[in-house]
């Protein structure tokens, strides 16, 4: 054995317990890796609970090709559902019942607000036929529209016990399909409305006149002077206009759920929703009242689209002052109140 | 009258499951509908956790509560069950539950769900016990026949238990004392109001 091949020896030797060394040194951190104790590291349903945020939900991975099974546990949604059987609920009662109360006592306190100056004989046209259309279209689907969503909300507890469960469940069905259908013709008219009226609704200083007075609701003989729309008037086309685009809105966002975005999202949508329908139904449902038993000759102008003249000078009078000025201008319009024949 | 519940026992799962395609095969579910499902938790980490969730059949269950046409109700067993009849597959169940049990046959826009459907316990519907109509609707009546829900009945480390919660929560806590540790009862505090606590 020559040197050479000592030498050759010695390196292979030497290469070996290197690599030895360092195959070592790589199993020093996978022994470590075996110490973790997975038990003691394991996830455990009280720590996600704490640490989930409102609204939140516990989620992990799913096997099944459908992501939305790959919540675990939502709380949040539970809190939805006493919000809607419970706020929600409430406000809606107290909406309907309240109006019809406020209402039932204005009518036995006030009675029906007559015109002061008789029927005059002469009519005078106040809605155009595309503004009682737009009214109508609005008007009727919104009926629609509030009977089958707060058969929704209230059906259950003042409908199905009368009606019993299977017939209950086939007009609540069907309600349900108009309800998603007649939308759209509410929401047209929505906007038909809101374009030929809200050049006539931008509050100005006459409504503050008018709101001083009261409007002249609750005192017999008081006419605070109006334009073609008072300030009772503007409150309820601002109400329609604003109230009927967040139903609007919101509506089209439970229809699509998908849009919608999250569960949260969707179940803030449903209960702003079931909200302001609420609050919107207290307003309608005094604007149907002032509009037919509680005041004389006030259901002609959406009826016929005439009124009687004198019902115009008392309730709009600078309105009447402007259409019979640019009617006839060689007759200057009357001033102040007419005298009683 | 025994007080039904499902526990899981996190620490026993091995994602195999099992429950899930014995549950579709037990009750012929739809297609896309899944009554039972398992969700691993922190995934690929160490100390994941799987754990197999249903309708956890609530103590005053959100769904019943929200239900506009009042379709649930809950057997002497404590089984949340609802009518396919009455149904008018609106979605609120769907929004109200915890656990995302209730689902429906179709898409969900414009409201043409269909007829939700969700785990029964193996405990059928209103129908009569053990008819064809309820099958068709609702899958089979393990409970009238006497047998307890599939998934747990096959569940092969009997990590899944079902039957009544005091005897179930008994089984689970001294299991966890035995072992020495345990995940939790996942979903009973959310669905009965109280953990149970070991």
């Amino acid at each position: 054995m020559n040197m050479k091949t000592l030498a050759q020896r010695f390196v292979a030797v030497l290469g070996v317990v290197a690599m030895l060394g360092v195959a070592g040194m790589a199993f020093t951190p996978a022994a470590q890796a075996q110490q973790i104790n997975p038990t003691a590291e394991s996830v455990t349903e009280d720590a996600l609970l704490q640490a989930l945020q409102e609204g939140d939900k516990i989620e992990g991975r799913v096997s099944i090709p459908d992501d939305l099974s790959s919540g675990l546990i939502k709380p949040g949604n539970a809190s939805w559902a006493s919000t809607h059987t419970g706020t929600v609920r409430f406000l809606t009662i107290a909406a309907v019942v309240g109006a019809v109360v406020v209402l039932a006592l204005f009518y036995m306190i006030r009675g029906r607000i007559m015109i002061d100056g008789k029927m005059s004989g002469i009519r005078i046209l106040r809605f155009t036929a595309i503004e009682r259309f737009a009214h109508w279209l609005m008007a009727g689907s919104f009926i629609v529209l509030a009977l089958t969503g707060l058969n929704l909300v209230l059906g259950r507890t003042m409908i199905l016990p009368w009606l019993g469960e299977g017939a209950f469940s086939t007009i609540t069905v069907w309600g349900k399909v108009a309800h998603n259908y007649v939308g759209w013709a509410f929401m047209l008219g929505l906007i038909l409305s809101f374009l030929v009226w809200v050049a006539h609704n931008i509050p100005n200083k006459v409504d503050a006149e008018w709101v001083a007075q009261g409007g002249g609701l609750f005192k017999k003989g008081v006419h605070p002077p109006a334009k073609k729309f008072n300030a009772g008037q503007k409150v309820i086309f601002w109400a329609t206009t604003l109230g009927g685009a967040a139903l609007s809105f919101t509506g089209f966002m439970m229809l699509f759920p998908v849009l919608a975005g999250t569960q949260a999202d969707w179940q803030f949508y449903q209960l702003i929703h079931g909200i302001v329908a609420a609050g919107l139904s207290f307003v309608i449902i005094a604007h149907i009242y002032i509009g037919s038993i509680g005041m004389e000759g006030a259901f002609d102008a959406m009826g016929s689209g005439e009124v009687d003249l004198n019902w115009a000078k008392e309730h709009h009078s600078l309105w009447v002052e402007e259409v019979q000025g640019k009617a006839d201008p060689a007759d200057p319009p009357a001033k102040g109140t007419q005298p009683a024949e | 009258m025994a007080r039904m519940k499902f526990l899981c026992d996190a620490d026993r799962c091995i994602e195999c499951n099992a429950c899930v395609t014995a549950c579709k095969n037990e009750h012929e579910v739809p297609w896309g509908i899944n009554r039972r499902r398992v969700v691993t938790i922190n995934d690929g980490l160490p100390g994941e956790r799987s754990v197999s969730m249903a309708c956890m059949h609530c103590t005053d269950a959100p769904c019943a509560a929200v239900c506009p046409v009042d379709c649930f109700y809950t057997t002497d067993d404590a089984v949340v069950l609802h009518s396919k009849d009455t149904c008018i597959g609106c979605g609120y169940c769907f929004y109200a539950c915890p656990f995302g049990a209730p689902q429906y046959p179709k898409v969900g826009n414009f409201g043409t769900r269909g007829k939700m459907d969700k785990c029964t316990y193996c405990a059928g519907g209103p129908e009569a016990d053990m008819t064809e109509a309820e099958y068709v609707k609702y899958g089979s009546n393990r409970l009238a026949e006497g047998k307890l829900p599939l998934c747990a009945e096959m569940c092969s480390t009997k990590s899944l238990l079902a039957g009544d919660g005091d005897i179930i929560a008994e089984i689970y806590k001294e299991r966890v004392v035995t072992r020495g540790y345990g995940s939790g009862a996942w979903g009973w505090r959310t669905a009965y109001g109280d953990a149970i606590t070991v």
